[in-house]
């Protein structure tokens, strides 16, 4: 239990958070204006790859770093045409294009790579010391710039969605798109905007995972968005408690890890708990949780 | 002869097992003239159908790629009493009778993990060394468990921290995963980490550097996944076991039943040679190789 405490399990907490924080403030952005996003998984692994190959034509990762975010963008900025402008089932919409990502990632590492399973290698970021101290760790873990960016989404978020013009519409949106659009607020545009936001952070989930590992894997998501969407869920669609929650799951994975070292338990049961405590907190949470009154309605009288 | 290879989630490109394959089947285009076609099934429910599809233009035998088709393959080999099939890592189900058209190709897996155990428990300054599996199944618990046994071996007194990734075949391609266990195993001490994972241990050699840790790689030579950090690679020779059954049809004396291929076969092996094993020292080289002949002469036996 000594190990829980120590500067590694932090910057291991820290490090494996960041995709489900990214992915959630992703879901918390969408939804708030109304807009339902399971294609928050989609986001992540599309972002990683678009961040590999940005990476790899240019040779900067700061380049691959936009790559990812224009094509996570791009990804949830589709999903905004199709559910708020066509009015596609926005579930169809998500599962569409959870599809789209993972079968079309594959499709272009087997067209420009000649793998139906990874990417070459990337140099991606290397900054803050070497070695294997829990402070070195730390210090690498915070000190990367794609943490660093995530950091600031967690931050900035509340202020724009609580204390700014454009939050208020967005949020005006997501609560009751018939009454906004009667005020003048353009509320397909709104939306479509929010999840451009919403694409742009949840890339940096989906970069964290790519340049982590300096390389993209076939589905390299491995279901993030849909923690992250219920870390959404559980945190009542407010943006630091998501990333809180996401931290919080994150810090149950490294715990998890750490016990099936100690082989007190079997390790099937150990992998289950991070499933197991989101499922307990969720249906705690339900009943107290209140999703935009808005959530998945269109503005009917809009023309 | 037409030969139809249907590879496992992995894939083409792996730079590990399905490559393996891949390359055996490569060899057998050039050295006895087949032709070679094959399928990437996305999921499980295209495995069969793509074996279906093989037997049913008559190929003259059908490879399927990993343990996951075991249950699957024996199906269609029913089903098709024409076409040869082999599975490789098969893992047969109690008392179901093999078809007399199936071979199913098994490596001794204990062997090889009982090789780089040792090198293991040698290189290790700290007399802790970990392991890290993907997804958590008897085929990589025999990993695990010959790893264990040449660690104690040749360092009674080395502890041996493992983990596994998950009870998904998505266990073998979560790196993220595999990065974070490595990490909690270097900083409990542990100086060399062996995988079992697929792509999840590349996560697992991002640990070991970041951390100045030693690695070992899996399957095939993985060296170059990772410079300076791959000390060593346990090497399963998939491409020996497929092109042995390839051959065996084209010669008319395919056997059906099991095909087990150990160290005395070639089959398994550690990297000891050239300059990716320049890492070890000559004295763990020579020590290891020992362990590796008493084990082909039958003096040291390793349990799965």
């Amino acid at each position: 239990m000594s190990q829980l405490l120590t500067l590694t399990f932090v910057a291991e907490t820290i490090r494996l958070s960041i995709p489900f924080a990214c992915a959630a403030l992703a879901g918390v952005w969408s939804e708030r204006s109304g807009v339902v996003h399971i294609a928050l998984e989609g986001v992540l692994l599309s972002s990683a790859f678009g961040a590999v190959v940005a990476t790899l034509a240019s040779g900067s990762p700061a380049v691959g770093v936009l790559g990812g975010v224009l094509v996570g963008t791009l990804l949830s900025l589709l999903h905004g045409l199709l559910s708020a402008r066509f009015r596609v089932d926005a579930i169809v919409s998500g599962i569409a294009l959870n599809l789209l990502a993972a079968s079309g990632t594959r499709f272009l590492l087997r067209a420009w790579f000649d793998s139906a399973s990874n990417s070459p290698p990337i140099a991606g970021f290397h900054w803050g010391p070497t070695g294997s101290s829990g402070a070195a760790m730390l210090a690498r873990t915070l000190l990367d710039p794609v943490t660093l960016l995530a950091v600031l989404a967690v931050a900035v978020t509340p202020w724009v969605l609580f204390r700014t013009r454009f939050g208020l519409r967005v949020r005006a949106a997501g609560e009751n798109p018939v009454a906004a659009a009667s005020v003048g607020i353009p509320v397909v545009r709104v939306r479509l905007i929010a999840l451009c936001v919403s694409g742009a952070v949840g890339a940096l989930g989906g970069i964290h995972l790519a340049f982590d590992q300096h390389r993209f894997e076939s589905g390299m998501s491995g279901g993030r968005g849909f923690i992250a969407l219920a870390a959404v869920i559980l945190a009542g669609w407010r943006p630091v408690r998501a990333a809180l929650a996401c931290l919080v799951f994150a810090a149950l994975e490294a715990t998890q890890i750490l016990l099936q070292g100690q082989r007190k338990l079997p390790p099937e049961i150990l992998q289950m708990l991070p499933y197991l405590a989101t499922l307990v907190v969720l249906a705690l949470a339900a009943g107290k949780a209140r999703a935009p009154a808005g959530l998945g309605q269109h503005a009917t009288e809009e023309r | 002869m037409r030969i139809g290879l249907v590879f496992d989630v992995g894939g083409r490109g792996d730079k590990s097992f399905n490559d393996s394959a891949f390359a055996g089947l490569e060899r057998a285009e050039r050295e006895l003239g087949v032709t070679v076609e094959m399928i990437e099934p996305s999921g499980a429910e295209d495995r069969e159908a793509a074996m279906r599809l093989f037997a049913a233009r008559g190929f003259d035998l059908v490879v399927g790629v990993g343990f996951i088709f075991s249950s699957d393959i024996l199906v269609v080999a029913n089903a098709f009493a024409s076409t040869r099939f082999a599975c490789v890592d098969f893992a047969p189900s109690a008392d179901q009778p093999l078809p007399s058209n199936f071979a199913g190709l098994v490596f001794r897996e204990e062997e090889g993990a009982f090789l780089v155990g040792a090198v293991a428990g040698l290189m290790s300054k700290t007399k802790a060394v970990g392991f890290v599996g993907g997804m958590n199944v008897p085929l990589i618990r025999k990993f695990e468990t010959g790893y264990s046994s040449g660690v104690r071996h040749v360092c009674p007194a080395c502890r041996v921290l493992s983990a596994y990734a998950g009870t998904t075949p998505e266990a073998f391609k979560d790196p993220a995963k595999g990065e974070a266990i490595a990490t909690s195993q270097i900083s409990a001490g542990a100086d060399v980490v062996f995988h079992a994972a697929g792509s999840t241990g590349l996560g697992v050699f991002e640990a070991a550097r970041d951390m100045n840790a030693w690695a070992i790689g899996v399957d095939s030579d993985q060296y170059d996944e990772m410079p300076g950090t791959v000390i060593t690679s346990m090497v399963k020779r998939v491409d020996v076991a497929v092109y042995e059954v390839a051959k065996e049809i084209a010669e008319g004396r395919f056997h059906s039943g099991i095909h087990t291929l150990g160290l005395r076969e070639s089959g398994i092996g550690y990297v000891n040679d050239g300059p990716h094993a320049s890492l070890l020292p000559q004295d763990v080289k020579t020590r290891v190789d020992s362990i590796r002949d008493q084990v082909i002469a039958g003096t040291l036996r390793i349990d799965p």
